[in-house]
């Protein structure tokens, strides 16, 4: 009897998964080192637009960050017009001289003049806005400014 | 009692393990934009005599509210904004722009020099238009300057390195190549066709 039985489990034998944990860690360093912690949580709708002219963001020197956009959900008390946001919080038209002036009191003295001012405004804001931050800038001599944008075709942008 | 071998540890979680970080860091990954156009804002002067410029030198572009584009006292879609802008800048009218390829016409602008464009925007313009109009403007000026530096280019060692590429060498730590002579290139593109991009307030 059992000399029948003998090779009856011969089927497709298991595959090995030893090699299952080697693949996962490799994809865990990858997002390791991909990810950048998100520097503020965003209160406002901030989609960016895209353009093909751009050029990188030189990362050597320091760079502010101004958002502007709606209010997202969880945040309609604040109104339904583009906001400013600084670091974590909506912020006045008037504050953003004194964000700049922080901004530069926690540089090295050196590097002052190189700070960059990166604009990361959503797409459906309006100019007006923008117009009067950058009014603004200029008032504090924070003349270097950067429209953080996706790559892709400007035209897109239109609808 | 009878020396044991060390028991094996069982690996078989390792897996599971490798999944929980595996997946926190998926979740809490946004791959950061750090891309954008460069500007410079002109600094505030108090009581300065507006320099006087003919009309000819001036390309102006209106956005209106409704995301309309007005250039020249024209209406235009955005898609063919590039090639005016390239036709205005290039245009050449007094005939001192050697490497100008323009229709030497003399109702439009001088020369590269002297040609100014001129940029408003209602307080309505959604940002959207107003990045698309000015990526279009920046491309004017670049598709101007990789033309021009693939024809020096080649006389002062770089071949097929239009402008673009020659600022990207330039920032690039890796690049072999003469940078001295690659930065002076770069001026000297950047002052045949200098980026005179007004905005107006």
């Amino acid at each position: 009897m059992s000399k029948f039985k003998k090779k009856s489990d011969g089927g497709t034998p298991a595959i090995s998964t030893a090699s299952l944990p080697d693949i996962v860690f490799m994809l865990l360093f990858f997002f390791m080192v991909a990810t950048v912690m998100r520097e503020n949580s965003l209160k406002i709708q901030n989609a960016l637009p895209v353009a093909n002219q751009v050029e990188k963001l030189d990362k050597k020197n320091p760079v502010s960050y101004i958002y502007m956009g709606k209010p997202s959900a969880g945040y309609e008390k604040f109104g339904t017009e583009s906001r400013i946001q600084l670091n974590d919080q909506f912020a006045e038209l008037s504050e953003v001289g004194a964000f700049i002036g922080a901004e530069r009191a926690a540089l090295r003295e050196e590097l002052i003049p190189f700070l960059t001012v990166a604009l990361k405004v959503d797409k459906d804001a309006n100019m007006g806005i923008v117009g009067d931050v950058k009014y603004e800038l200029r008032k504090v001599n924070a003349l270097k400014i950067n429209y953080t944008t996706g790559v892709g075709d400007a035209l897109n942008n239109i609808k | 009692m009878a020396k044991r071998s060390a028991p094996e540890v069982n690996a078989g979680s390792m897996a599971d393990i490798a999944f929980l970080l595996l997946i926190f860091f998926l979740v809490t990954t946004t791959i950061e934009k750090d891309s954008g156009l460069n500007r410079k804002l002109p600094p505030i002067e108090e009581d300065v005599e507006p320099p006087i410029i003919k009309q000819r030198n001036i390309f102006t572009v209106l956005l209106n509210g409704k995301d309309q584009l007005l250039v020249e006292e024209e209406l235009m879609e955005i898609k063919d904004l590039r090639a005016a802008a390239i036709e205005f800048l290039d245009n050449n009218g007094d005939g001192t722009c050697t490497y100008c390829k323009g229709a030497k016409n003399t109702s439009s602008s001088d020369n590269p020099y002297k040609a100014i464009i001129s940029l408003k925007n209602d307080r309505e313009t959604t940002y959207a238009t107003y990045i698309s109009v000015q990526n279009e403007l920046v491309a004017a000026y670049n598709v101007l300057r990789n033309r021009r530096a693939l024809e020096l280019g080649p006389s002062q060692g770089f071949t097929d390195m239009n402008f673009v590429e020659m600022q990207k060498n330039y920032k690039d730590a890796r690049f072999i190549g003469n940078k001295i002579k690659l930065k002076e290139v770069i001026n000297q593109i950047k002052l045949e066709f200098p980026q005179k991009l007004s905005e107006v307030q």
